[in-house]
């Protein structure tokens, strides 16, 4: 298959040329330099724009225009809004515990990288690879709720202790489900290496080689998701009429950005973690023997795919975000402890029951296996 | 009924009706957009003809107003918005008559309630929507109404006091009686 557009040819000639000029350890450390800073910048590319699409689509479900003014289409508004928070004053503020106050956003924006670095955006495009990635990233994501519980519990202030409790209970519930809902597709899959579950789901993506099990493991890994980032109807946490802004009452200038800004990523990771492990990740939508067809797919890059797919189900996040009422959290806890948790536990089981059965599309259909 | 089955059936009604709601949001998602661009539709914007503005008086074109200059406005506004000057001048009959010099109106202290317009005696006064009154200086907010060698216009005989045609705002309208009692008079002609 012709790839014209992938970026792996680039790399691994950047590799070669830097394993043939200089000493391996050198070599390593500037190839992890530039890894760090790809990350970072595309960690801050991405916010901006999802930023920007979140105000519009925003806009235009509640028939307004949405920033406009700013550029054409008003695209430059949340570059502004970057440099806005970034000269703003960050207040001090007496009473607080100062070194858990200023390490909480730290936290939360740290685990919100790590996830941010497991998550392949194309072909080649993963800066690690574990082979227990799956297990990596329900143990990287759960540190962000560390520092949403300093952050309240260090403001001293009871709307934002209130709002940190909240957010913690909402997100250990619903942490579990997410994790059983990624167990399913690692029963399907056999794998715990994102890579190779991207590879396994060439022919046939999981949502559909799994059918009926992997289907329910995927609604309930989305709603899961929506808590676990405290958008859409499950933004409790910081429930404005209650508890004025929840957990980062208190912060200001660009600490309040950091929460801010790893609020919107997580609503991507969770949407790319979704993606590659129901969706397919890169894959272009393949169909065995079709080769003109598959070729055709080819041609359009890889990342390409993974962005399209990822941005489906973020409009989807923000679908249901403008559409359903905020829930009560005597609700929300019932939703995870009665409905979603029992329901995951019967799927899981489900699903070994299919796997061992042979059930699955990639047995029972030769054209889809790889 | 069966705790079971309401356990199930408890989900899929919750389903249905959350599909209700995407499906709402949906619909609203491709509806027209509401926003007015407002610099750049300034040339199709509607504006109510019960908005008040900008306080004005209508002049025809002999330059004739119709204030007398009682004053009644300037006693009626409730914050001293309106200052209404006057000379004493002597007619050829030798009879002094009040004259208006100035009619000074304070945009920036109107509260726009209309009181003036209401109680003028002879519908000197009204309100246009011309709402583009700002300034970067307060005293251009202070607009005297009465054109510079305006005067009085005389009474005539027959005809009700009408705003004049052309101008905007119009909080009356007997012109429109008028011309309906017309095209019914020419009716009858015909």
């Amino acid at each position: 298959m012709k790839q014209p557009l992938e970026l792996t040819g680039l790399i691994s000639n950047l590799h070669t040329f830097f394993r043939s000029n200089l000493t391996p350890f050198w070599a390593t450390v500037i190839e992890g330099a530039l890894v760090l800073i790809a990350v970072l910048a595309a960690y801050a590319i991405i916010a901006l724009a999802l930023i920007y699409i979140e105000r519009k689509i925003t806009a235009f479900f509640q028939s307004r225009l949405g920033p406009n003014r700013l550029g054409k289409y008003g695209w430059i508004q949340s570059v502004a809004d970057l440099i806005k928070i970034l000269i703003k004053e960050i207040i001090h503020i007496n009473k607080v515990d100062k070194v858990l106050f200023y390490a909480a956003p730290f936290f939360v924006i740290v685990s919100s990288v790590l996830t941010f670095g497991i998550i392949p955006f194309g072909q080649g495009l993963q800066a690690v690879d574990f082979n227990i990635g799956i297990v990596y990233i329900l143990a990287v994501s759960s540190i962000g709720i560390i520092g949403v519980l300093l952050a309240g519990w260090s403001s001293n202030n009871k709307y934002s202790m209130i709002g940190a409790m909240r957010s913690g209970a909402q997100f250990i519930s619903y942490e579990l489900s997410a994790g059983f809902a990624l167990m399913t597709v690692v029963v399907l899959s056999g794998t715990m290496q994102v890579s190779e579950i991207v590879e396994s789901q060439r022919y046939a993506w999981n949502v559909f080689n799994g059918h009926i099990p992997a289907m329910i493991a995927f609604v309930i890994y989305l709603i899961s998701g929506h808590a676990e980032t405290n958008r859409g109807p499950f933004d409790l946490p910081e429930a404005e009429g209650e508890l004025t802004a929840g957990y980062h009452t208190e912060y200001s200038g660009l600490q309040f950005g950091f929460f801010y800004l790893a609020e919107y990523l997580n609503m991507f990771i969770i949407a790319a973690i979704a993606t590659t492990v129901f969706l397919g990740g890169w894959m272009p939508i393949q169909v065995q023997g079709w080769d003109g067809f598959n070729q055709v797919m080819w041609y359009i890059p890889s990342y390409v795919w993974f962005f399209a797919k990822t941005g489906v189900l973020i409009f989807f996040s923000l679908w249901v975000r403008w559409s359903f009422p905020r829930l009560r959290i005597d609700l929300l806890l019932n939703l995870e402890w009665k409905y979603l948790l029992p329901i995951n536990l019967v799927n899981i089981i489900v699903m070994v029951v299919v796997v061992l059965l042979g059930w699955t599309l990639e047995d029972l259909f030769p054209i889809f296996r790889p | 009924m069966n705790p079971f089955f309401k356990y199930f059936s408890g989900i899929f009604t919750a389903l249905g009706s959350l599909i209700g709601g995407l499906r709402v949001t949906w619909r609203e998602l491709w509806r027209k957009k509401v926003t007015m661009q407002y610099p750049e539709n300034r040339d199709t914007l509607q504006i109510s003809d019960r908005w008040r503005s900008e306080l004005y008086m209508p002049h025809d074109e002999n330059n004739e107003h119709a204030c007398t200059a009682c004053g009644i406005c300037m006693i009626n506004c409730p914050n001293g918005t309106i200052t209404v000057t006057s000379n004493m001048v002597e007619n050829e009959e030798g009879r002094k008559k009040r004259v208006l010099d100035k009619h000074i109106w304070d945009y920036g202290m109107c509260t726009f309630c209309n009181i003036c317009v209401i109680t003028c005696p002879s519908d000197a006064i009204f309100f246009n929507n011309d709402f583009e009154g700002a300034m970067f200086d307060r005293s251009k907010l202070v607009h005297t109404l009465n054109k510079p060698g305006s005067k009085l216009r005389e009474k005539k005989k027959n005809l009700p006091p009408t705003p004049l045609k052309g101008e905007k705002g119009a909080t009356i309208s007997p012109p429109k009686k008028q011309e309906t009692q017309q095209g019914i008079d020419d009716k009858k002609v015909s």
